[in-house]
């Protein structure tokens, strides 16, 4: 019965008919790139919109945990238009050259970061039938994909020829690259928990619960510590240190103007996003409604509710957790951020997956 | 030469978001280690004391204000009474407790202002707003009897230039329990904080003999356990009738020097609130002669400021101007601290200790 | 081992100090907002004390008189050569000389609201005023004149009777 609702809202048959379609007028080779071209298009829209609404709402949340309310002029009284009129300027602005800069370099790190966080963002499990690039590796070249981001913003540091940007990016590469470590086993002991690398193996895997009340406390804890590290990846306060405001003026993208700053802020957020989604994806069962075993009637009424409208809920949540912890706490050292890496999140997430698999062995998760 | 040729030296200042005004500091760097400090001034210098030699006396009372804007009132306590001293003028009892009360007031304000940056240049921007959520409240006490915010022109040689406003009493009454029923608040969110904590234990150590031949007065010095505190050494004002704690920290690292200021803010609470309620009766102001004359010779006068001992030296050849006026300011030593107090710091150490510290840019250059 | 129980320690403590900073700023966030916003509540709830000094200003009275005798203590005591007092000498009715406000000018561009020419004026003919919208576009109109067209002295005698 449960079934049934899913596939209601499932794309599958919807892409299915497109493609079908699609081969009726064309070989099936120009079909595909044809598909291939327009989903490009969706993603790159879907991109740019939810930047707009992370920005917003970056604001809004920011402003009310400073006892403030945050934009609200531009747009009417909610402030709406603040962002929009926001991205229009930054078209508009010049791109610096610089004089001594390594040229080729400067102006292919904003592309890298934001690559980067574009294939990782093509990888979200949408709603049933709608994620995009699904493999059966899925999360494992999430993971490889997001870390082509670190290279941008070395480069960019390393390519301006300013000291500020310099000690940015390598404080920048010395995080991101210790935090790959805690984040990747955390990913693995849902793996572990899951049976499958694929995303949407993994959703599936979930409809009879999701991960987090799954594993016991063991993916509670794991979920703690991918949030943390996520943050760290994300390069978002308390793990702001590449772009320290106070310390750095701007850290790594301090030489950057116009749209090639743009691009490092556009990518700052969706990597927020993408960390968020796939926290929800790993933890909160994707686009799985919530189910109660044994309440039928309960579970029907969830299932009403579109995998779309899940997903972006738990992503939206677990957005707010994760702003919530930027405006509450002051900046890291930079050997604390290591610290608490290699002594404290490193040991805590090698027990969690241990236990993990200990738990999976003889049978004992839900 | 103040650095090796083949030093790494980042200019940090005199643009620069965590200098708080525009100071300059030249650093040299070893990875992200401090190694040297070379802290460059005069890029706000309106040349205050060599104006002050062309001025009448009641004119430069005008100036004081602009020295340091967090003690505005107390560097113009300090003017007063050595212009009063010279002249011989004795000052209403009534005064003298309002002169008092002002002080402490200001005091208070400038320790919220310190929490509130110290916070900020830790990247906390949160806790900022909740020390300028409080700070609101005194500039809006402040405005109501002196006519001013930052800049109170309040003391006037002869006593102050209004009388207290009905509703003062009362409105600092509310405030100090407001107060003491919210700084938990900034405790909870910012000084328990285990990152604020480790960033600042045993960081920026300054040695008392360090303290004393270098003159860091007020809060730095007191966190060195050098008690140099004018108020309890050589009383003013009202602060004979007063019982309050001498607050003395021993390590000299950063959280001492924070926490003495956090602690000050109770204590000037206590102040007020033996103060507020025995405001004898009595003339605001005695009636002095229209034009000022000081007799010859060399006075001086000293205040606890907000950040130290704020001195005043006059020598005087009977005219109506000054022949010469000194100030002692308050932030200067600070600044001097410095290279001391960083050396084998962080970068991010240095700004946090600078945020400790607390100098005002325009103190230093005058 | 009692290394290892410190670290579990450190671990425990630092985790509760972090949610009591999380569970503070949560009690922010759900608290009623400080902001003033500022063109709307103009009218409402904006609060300027009576002492704010905003910019000088000479009250006029009925017969639109003033107090300003033009003796230019103002212009002497401002240490900024804010104000400029033009006058000229006059004979009244009687025969007598005397000096007569002609321009009071003030640049509230150069003014720092020190008020000494309030302390230092002896016939209280100017005073601060709390009307702190005073931005403009343009330079030249910072410059005031503070006594109206026609504006003449409040007769004396009249001023001594009422004291």
């Amino acid at each position: 019965m449960n079934q049934s609702f899913l596939d209601y809202y499932s794309l599958t048959p919807f892409t299915e008919w497109i493609h079908r379609t699609l081969c009726g007028v064309m070989p099936e080779n120009w079909a595909v790139f044809v598909e291939g071209v327009a989903l490009g298009v969706v993603i790159l829209l879907a991109y740019a919109v939810l930047a707009v609404v992370l920005i917003y709402m970056e604001r809004r949340v920011c402003g009310a945990f400073q006892c403030r309310i945050g934009p609200n002029r531009v747009g009417g009284r909610g402030g709406l238009l603040q962002v929009p009129a926001d991205v229009l300027k930054i078209l508009t602005k010049e791109i610096i050259r610089l004089k001594r800069a390594d040229h080729l370099l400067y102006e292919l790190a904003p592309y890298l970061v934001i690559l980067a966080s574009i294939i990782s963002f093509s990888c979200l499990p949408w709603n049933k039938g709608a994620e995009v690039l699904d493999m059966q590796i899925g999360i494992f070249f999430v993971l490889a994909s997001s870390s082509i981001g670190v290279l941008g913003i070395l480069l960019a540091g390393w390519s301006s020829n300013n000291k500020y940007t310099i000690i940015g990016a390598v404080r920048s590469g010395a995080m991101i690259i210790s935090y790959e470590l805690s984040l990747g086993i955390t990913v693995l002991t849902v793996v572990i928990l899951s049976g499958t690398m694929s995303i949407s193996g993994i959703v599936e895997s979930q409809a009879g619960g999701w991960n987090i009340f799954k594993g016991h406390i063991l993916t509670l804890v794991a979920f703690v510590i991918y949030l943390i590290s996520g943050n760290a990846e994300a390069n978002r306060g308390p793990f702001d240190l590449a772009e320290a405001e106070q310390e750095l003026t701007a850290g790594y993208h301090t030489e950057y103007s116009g749209m090639h700053f743009g691009f490092f802020y556009l990518a700052e957020y969706l990597n927020l996003f993408i960390t968020s989604g796939i926290a929800s994806t790993l933890f909160l069962g994707g686009w799985m409604p919530f189910h109660v075993s044994g309440l039928d009637g309960f579970n029907a009424v969830m299932d009403y509710i579109p995998g779309i409208v899940w997903f972006l809920g738990k992503t939206f949540f677990v957005i707010f957790l994760l702003m919530w912890i930027r405006w509450t706490f002051p900046r890291l050292r930079i050997d604390q951020v290591l610290t608490l890496e290699w002594k404290y999140l490193m040991q805590l997430s090698l027990l969690i997956m241990l236990l993990m698999v200990v738990l999976k062995v003889f049978g004992l998760v839900f | 030469m103040v650095f090796d040729p083949d030093d790494f030296i980042v200019n940090i200042g005199p643009q620069h978001p965590s200098t708080h005004g525009v100071l300059r500091m030249r650093t040299s760097l070893d990875g992200e280690t401090v190694k040297k400090i070379d802290p460059i001034l005069g890029y706000i210098h309106r040349g205050i004391e060599k104006m002050n030699e062309s001025l009448t006396y009641p004119q430069t009372l005008a100036l004081t204000d602009r020295l340091d804007y967090l003690s505005a009132h107390q560097s113009r306590h300090a003017l007063c009474m050595c212009i009063e001293k010279a002249a011989g003028i004795e000052i209403s009892e009534r005064a003298q407790y309002i002169r008092t009360i002002m002080d402490e007031l200001q005091r208070i304000d400038s320790h919220l202002l310190f929490y509130s940056c110290l916070a900020m240049d830790m990247g906390a921007l949160t806790p900022f707003f909740y020390g300028f959520r409080e700070r609101e409240m005194i500039l809006d006490i402040f405005e109501e009897t002196t006519g001013g915010r930052l800049i109170q022109n309040y003391n006037v040689i002869g006593g102050v230039q209004a009388d207290l406003h009905p509703d003062f009493v009362r409105k600092v009454k509310d405030f100090i329990v407001h107060l003491r029923g919210i700084i938990h608040e900034y405790h909870d969110i910012f000084t328990d904080s285990v990152i604020a904590r480790t960033r600042l234990k045993q960081i920026g150590l300054l040695s008392r003999e360090d303290a004393i031949s270098l003159g860091t007065t007020g809060g730095t010095g007191l966190a060195s356990g050098w008690a140099n505190d004018v108020r309890k050494h050589h009383p003013y004002a009202a602060y004979d009738k007063v019982d309050f704690k001498k607050i003395v920290y021993p390590h000299g690292d950063s959280f001492d020097r924070y926490m003495v200021r956090m602690d000050e803010i109770m204590e000037s609470c206590h102040i007020i609130e033996q103060l507020i309620d025995n405001i004898p009766e009595g003339e605001f102001k005695v009636k002095t002669r229209p034009i000022i004359k000081l007799p010859e010779g060399v006075f001086t006068a000293s205040v606890e400021a907000s950040r130290g001992e704020f001195g005043v030296f006059l020598i005087s050849k009977g005219d109506k101007f000054p022949y010469r006026l000194h100030y002692r300011s308050t932030g200067l030593p600070l600044v001097h601290a410095m290279d001391t107090v960083c050396r084998g710091g962080k970068i991010a150490d240095l700004i946090a200790i600078g945020g400790t510290l607390d100098f005002v840019i325009p103190d230093i250059d005058r | 081992m009692s290394k290892f129980t410190k670290y579990i320690k450190r671990y425990w403590r630092s985790t509760e100090s972090l949610a009591g900073g999380l569970d503070t700023s949560m009690k922010v966030f759900l608290r009623k907002k400080v902001t003033e916003q500022y063109p709307e509540n103009r009218h409402t709830t904006l609060y300027i004390p009576e002492r704010h000094r905003a910019e000088l200003m000479m009250p006029h009275y009925e017969q639109n008189h003033h107090h300003c005798i033009a003796c230019g203590l103002c212009q002497m005591a401002c240490p900024n050569g804010t104000i400029h007092v033009v006058s000229e000498m006059r004979e009244d009715a009687d025969g007598k000389k005397k000096k007569v406000l002609v321009r009071y000018e003030y640049d509230l561009g150069s003014c720092m609201f020190c008020q000494l020419c309030v302390n230092a004026c002896p016939h209280g003919a100017i005073r601060f005023t709390y009307d702190f919208e005073n931005a403009v576009f343009e330079r030249e109109k910072l410059l005031l004149t503070l006594n109206k067209a026609g504006s003449s002295l409040a007769p004396a005698p009249e001023k001594k009777v009422n004291q």
